[in-house]
């Protein structure tokens, strides 16, 4: 907190120096608010001299009268450095905010976000279609005098709409809309989704082919999109956490404490040590299922059904184990605002060593079988290579991230819980290539049992739910806290007006970046490559579209 | 004909909605049915209930329950779902495992049309059956029923591997009491079906711009 | 060792006694073909079976289960089930070659079912360029393959269908070479000659380094062959849905997963035959005890043990590797097979003319 603080300041200076128009505002951690004209300018010198380089979050925001909006998260990847940006256009009926998609390639996808749920139209987007809903659809259901009855369930196909629409101002300032065809009539085009064996979900590509070989591949989100935050605007607080389980599914422990964090960042309530040590626990034995999963599905995926159930059979003892103190396979619905629901189980301690001298050497079995099979090195190694730019640009953390040879792990540039208090490696590799990512994920699972095994006989004595009062009432501000899920960092930004319900909740997707960089390292690979591309990159679908 | 809808090793008092199956039963006896006919229509029933082909489709969490019960601590091959199809052409039913939005109801629509006969639904979930957690959504359909004819419903958010198995075999029995030859007996027919849901939701009957040629 | 021939003779004399002959020989044409018909039907299902119990087993799950004692049965209700599924006519299809494709896949298989010995005197089809006229008839599969994934308008199929096309054209010539090399060892083309020929030994251990090396490239390219294994491109299920056949449902689907099972089982006991000695006894020269005994074992137990355990081998090898990419599967038998193969019949050439073989 302290050093987020101090660098604001420094950043601060600098930027008055640079825009004057620039204002600071107190309120929660802080923000600058740069007008909507300056705010090019604002955003390359940050990114080319300042070198805020990773766009970590891209949040939308309807200010009622004060206008429509984003907020900015960035970061310096080299000095740790962040800053929050916010800028706005007043005009509710022709928002227009100037794109920075050039600047950083995160920014692509979030926009079009934005522009799905807001309407703000960004100047100079190449492609500003929908990016979750429909094109028919009416509204922007983020906004806060959108109707639902507007919209009705569906019943004709969905049209498919390959002209990407982009908007340019003129000289006298209105905008002029242009289309540009995505795929030209000549290319074949296939459509792999949204119900496709290697989606993992209700993801949808249109992949432009040369025989195997992929020209172009277009990302089609929203299958699974279910408005959790907008669904999350007229909920309490606590009501509040029950989604967050349910969006990556095999965080649902890291995603909930994210959202807890932020909900006691704000609160500036302090949680118990052995609260903290439960919670970090538990996002390890998640990480833990998420890996063995993600071993499966790649397996699977590349049509080694042996590893799969593998996967399967040593995933059932990590969720016996939670099972056991939470109750749940899948959704835990464990972490509550202040603490955790339930004290541990008796047995959970044991069972977790148990586990875990179970798990060292079966690990082997997986390297045996897959890792060293010359068909799985030859298909994985030098496929799908992410640059470590690329992977910083497009915000791609977590293994993929690391496997490029970036290291973004929150865990160590943000610690949270008891992480500081733990020795373990951050795995990095430096080839970005899909057997990179593979074994970036294989190398965490062991990880992930060393930060559990230092911490599981020390779970001091205390209580496990701090005294919060049952309705939740956060001061006015904005509040924004990440933890390392599964699959990449899951932040959760919150914007409070005083009242018992958040007035904007920002889940920050681990897979929307990884779906973003799909097309640059998909070009020039063949089909069957997609598969292992899409398998390693990990993505979890309804994490993606929320 | 006596038809059996008794599940191996499970005792009949253990399952719920005993008195749909019965009345099922009752339908099917009531006219009556040569001993040929009504022999090898059990031979054939006896056949398809054990043997029902799920498509792989899931939308969200419960797909990963439907990914467990094909591993190894569940394996609902014992039963002969074994041959999860990709294809929805090959595919006996559908487990609509996860979520329904707006934008997909089209999309499982047309996954439904493509099946062949005889298909069945199996609504799993809490989104499935009702909308679940996200009913209030802007964008999600408060449940599958609305679009597609639901056979099994399994509650659960997401239902425990076992539910699921159980979900599955009360499909087994309601594909034993019913009746191939003349006429699958649905309890609504699948043409009955399409006029409630044209009236319903005021759809033109016009097809002729539905194209067919499958996925792509 | 009992000769099937008698039974055929036998039955030969007892029909041409009571009607002429060209009669006779036209009901014993109807009778082979229903049995062979039949043999066919029963192969599928004990492979259907068998692949679903092997598969269990390396996964360590239990397998069917619930239908007939250890669920052996199941293949039957799968049976009426496909019988009994719609087969949806596809309007944008051409529809005369989208129903001809499953046929064309199946006539090629059942015809080279019928040059499988299964025992002494028990061959239906077989005569001297017999291993020529298999590969020939074995090959027209591809042609079906090609037609289902062309004539059923979908980019899948489609794509599957091409795949497939240049994935089995490449590697029947692997097969061709491996079974060339056993040839020239033999110096005849006839299946019921060549199990002769391993009377004092199979060819694997007669042929010694070069029959290996054959048998490894023929495993290999005979995986290949019949779609399956790391060699499911065609179908890859994660790539493709289900490959040439996405849209078939019903009993043409049926007929495509039937026709996939007993190409394996054609070309794990054609390996039988050619490298093991097809319904051959193990004999060891000089050991006439032994011998003996194994010949008191019939020859068609031989011939299935031996088939079934080629196809354990290619199960074993199905349910553990990942699926090669296209470029790599064509780089395999191109830049590998086919010279490995060449050099393999020169050296098995050397080993004739030189007289190093047992």
């Amino acid at each position: 907190m302290d050093s987020i603080m101090e660098n604001n300041l420094d950043i601060k200076d600098r930027m008055a120096a640079f825009v004057p128009q620039v204002q600071w505002s107190e309120a929660g951690e802080g923000m600058f608010t740069v007008p909507a004209e300056d705010f090019r300018k604002v955003a390359s010198f940050l990114k080319d001299e300042a070198g805020f380089d990773f766009l970590r979050s891209l949040t939308g925001v309807d200010w009622g009268d004060e206008g429509l909006g984003c907020v900015y998260h960035l970061e310096n990847t080299s000095t740790g450095e962040n800053v929050v940006l916010r800028t706005l256009d007043p005009d509710r009926d022709n928002a227009t905010l100037p794109s920075v998609h050039d600047i950083w390639k995160a920014a692509d996808l979030n926009e079009r976000e934005a522009y799905d749920f807001l309407g703000i139209r960004f100047i100079g987007h190449p492609d500003l279609r929908r990016l979750y809903l429909r094109d028919d659809w009416k509204g922007y259901p983020l906004r806060k005098d959108y109707d639902p009855s507007w919209n009705g369930i569906p019943v004709e196909n969905e049209e498919t709409n390959d002209d990407a629409p982009t908007y340019e101002v003129t000289k006298d300032g209105s905008f002029i809309l242009k289309r540009r065809p995505l795929f030209e009539d000549d290319e074949y085009v296939i459509n792999i989704g949204p119900q496709h064996p290697a989606t993992h979900g209700v993801l949808r590509f249109r992949v432009s082919l040369e025989g195997e070989i992929i020209r172009k591949l277009d990302v089609h989100c929203g299958y699974i999109h279910r408005g959790i935050e907008k669904m999350c605007e007229s909920m309490t607080y606590p009501q509040t956490l029950g989604l967050t389980d349910r969006l990556d599914y095999l965080g649902a422990m890291q995603n909930r404490h994210a959202l807890c964090m932020c909900i006691e960042k704000a609160m500036g309530l302090e949680v118990s040590d052995r609260i903290q040590y439960i919670r970090t626990i538990m996002d390890e034995l998640q990480r833990i299922d998420s890996h063995l999963l993600f071993a499966s599905c790649l397996a699977q995926d590349m049509g080694a059904l042996e590893v799969f159930f593998l996967g399967f059979r040593d995933r059932e003892k990590v969720l016996d184990i939670l099972e056991q103190t939470t109750g749940g396979r899948l959704i835990q619905t464990y972490n509550r605002i202040g603490g955790v629901q339930a004290d541990i189980h008796p047995d959970f301690v044991r069972k977790t060593k148990e586990f875990i001298a179970y798990m060292r050497p079966k690990l082997n079995e997986y390297h045996e079988i897959f890792t060293g099979n010359v068909i799985a090195c030859t298909r994985l190694v030098g496929t799908g290579v992410l640059s470590r730019e690329d992977a910083i640009s497009f915000g791609a953390t977590g293994g993929t991230g690391r496997a490029s040879g970036w290291a973004c792990d929150v865990r160590k540039r943000h610690p949270y819980g008891v992480y500081d208090k733990v020795d373990f490696k951050e795995i990095t590799f430096t080839e970005g290539d899909c057997f990179a990512r593979y074994m970036v994920r294989m190398k965490e699972i062991e990880e992930s049992m060393n930060i559990i095994e230092q911490l599981i006989d020390n779970i001091p004595e205390g209580e496990y739910q701090m005294k919060v009062r049952p309705l939740v009432k956060l001061p006015e501000g904005s509040w924004y806290s990440a933890v390392e899920g599964s699959r990449g960092e899951f932040g959760v930004y919150l914007e409070s007006r005083g009242d018992k319900s958040p007035y904007r909740l920002k889940f920050r997707s681990t897979g929307l970046p990884l779906v973003s960089c799909i097309d640059t390292i998909t070009r020039g690979a063949k089909i069957a490559d997609l598969i292992a591309i899409g398998g390693t990159l990990d993505y979890v679908v309804p994490d993606i579209d929320r | 004909m006596k038809r059996n809808v008794n599940i191996k090793s499970m005792k009949y008092e253990d399952f719920n909605d005993n008195e749909y199956i019965e009345q099922m039963l009752k339908e099917l006896n009531e006219n009556g049915a040569n001993v040929i006919v009504g022999c090898l229509d059990n031979v054939i029933e006896w056949g398809r209930s054990n043997s029902l082909w799920p498509l792989t489709f899931a939308t969200s969490c419960c797909g990963i329950e439907f990914m467990a019960i094909g591993a190894a601590r569940y394996d609902f091959a014992r039963f002969g779902f074994e041959v999860a199809r990709a294809s929805p052409r090959q595919a006996d039913f559908i487990m609509v495992a996860g979520t329904i939005t707006y934008k997909m109801a089209p999309v499982l629509k047309r996954l439904y049309d493509q099946m062949a006969d005889p298909k069945y639904v199996v609504a799993t979930g809490g989104c499935a059956i009702s909308g679940g957690p996200f009913q209030k959504s802007y964008h999600v359909v408060c449940g599958v029923d609305k679009i597609l004819p639901v056979d099994v419903y399994i509650p659960g958010c997401p239902p425990r591997p076992e539910a699921m198995l159980y979900g599955l075999m009360q499909l087994q029995r309601k594909v034993k009491a019913q009746r191939f030859l003349g006429g699958i007996n649905k309890g609504i027919s699948e043409k009955e079906y399409e006029r409630l849901m044209a009236e319903g939701v005021g759809r033109s009957e016009g097809k002729d711009d539905y194209d067919e040629s499958g996925l792509a | 060792m009992f000769d099937f021939g008698v039974v055929t003779n036998w039955i030969h004399t007892q029909l041409t006694s009571v009607m002429p002959e060209g009669l006779a020989v036209f009901l014993e044409c109807v009778a082979i073909g229903v049995c062979l018909l039949l043999l066919y039907v029963i192969i599928a299902i004990i492979m259907i079976y068998m692949e679903r119990k092997v598969c269990a087993a390396f996964q360590c799950r239990l397998g069917p289960q619930r239908v007939g004692p250890w669920g052996s049965v199941q293949v039957f209700c799968d049976v009426f089930k496909m019988l009994t599924k719609e087969i949806i006519i596809i309007r944008h299809a051409d529809k005369f070659l989208y129903n001809l494709a499953p046929f064309i896949v199946i006539l090629a298989s059942v015809m080279a079912f019928a040059y499988i010995p299964i025992n002494r005197g028990m061959e239906i089809l077989d005569f001297n360029v017999g291993i020529l006229f298999f590969m020939a008839a074995s090959s027209i599969g591809v042609v079906g393959i090609l037609l289902a994934g062309w004539s059923s308008n979908n980019k899948f199929s489609l794509i599957g269908a091409m795949r497939s096309g240049a994935q089995m054209i490449s590697y029947e010539l692997s097969i061709g070479l491996s079974i060339l090399t056993i040839v020239v060892l033999t110096d005849t083309m006839q299946f019921s000659e060549i199990v002769m020929r391993q009377a004092d030994g199979w060819f694997i251990f007669k042929g010694h380094i070069p029959a290996l090396i054959a048998f490894i490239i023929y495993l290999i390219a005979g995986n290949a062959e019949v779609n399956r294994g790391p060699f499911d491109l065609p179908e890859a299920e994660s790539e493709l849905t289900a490959g040439y056949h996405t849209e078939y449902s019903g009993m043409h689907f049926g007929l495509f997963y039937v026709a996939e099972f007993v190409n394996l089982f054609i070309v794990s006991s054609i390996a039988a035959t050619v490298f093991l000695g097809g319904w051959m006894p193990l004999h060891i020269p000089g050991l006439d005890g032994f011998n003996a005994v194994m010949d008191a074992i019939p020859g068609f137990i031989w011939f299935f043990a031996k088939a079934l355990f080629v196809v354990w081998l290619l199960m074993w090898i199905k349910w553990t590797f990942p699926r090669l990419r296209i470029d790599q599967i064509l780089t395999l038998e191109w830049k590998y097979l086919v010279p490995i193969g060449l050099l393999n019949l020169l050296l098995m050439v050397i080993v004739v003319v030189f007289g190093l073989h047992f």
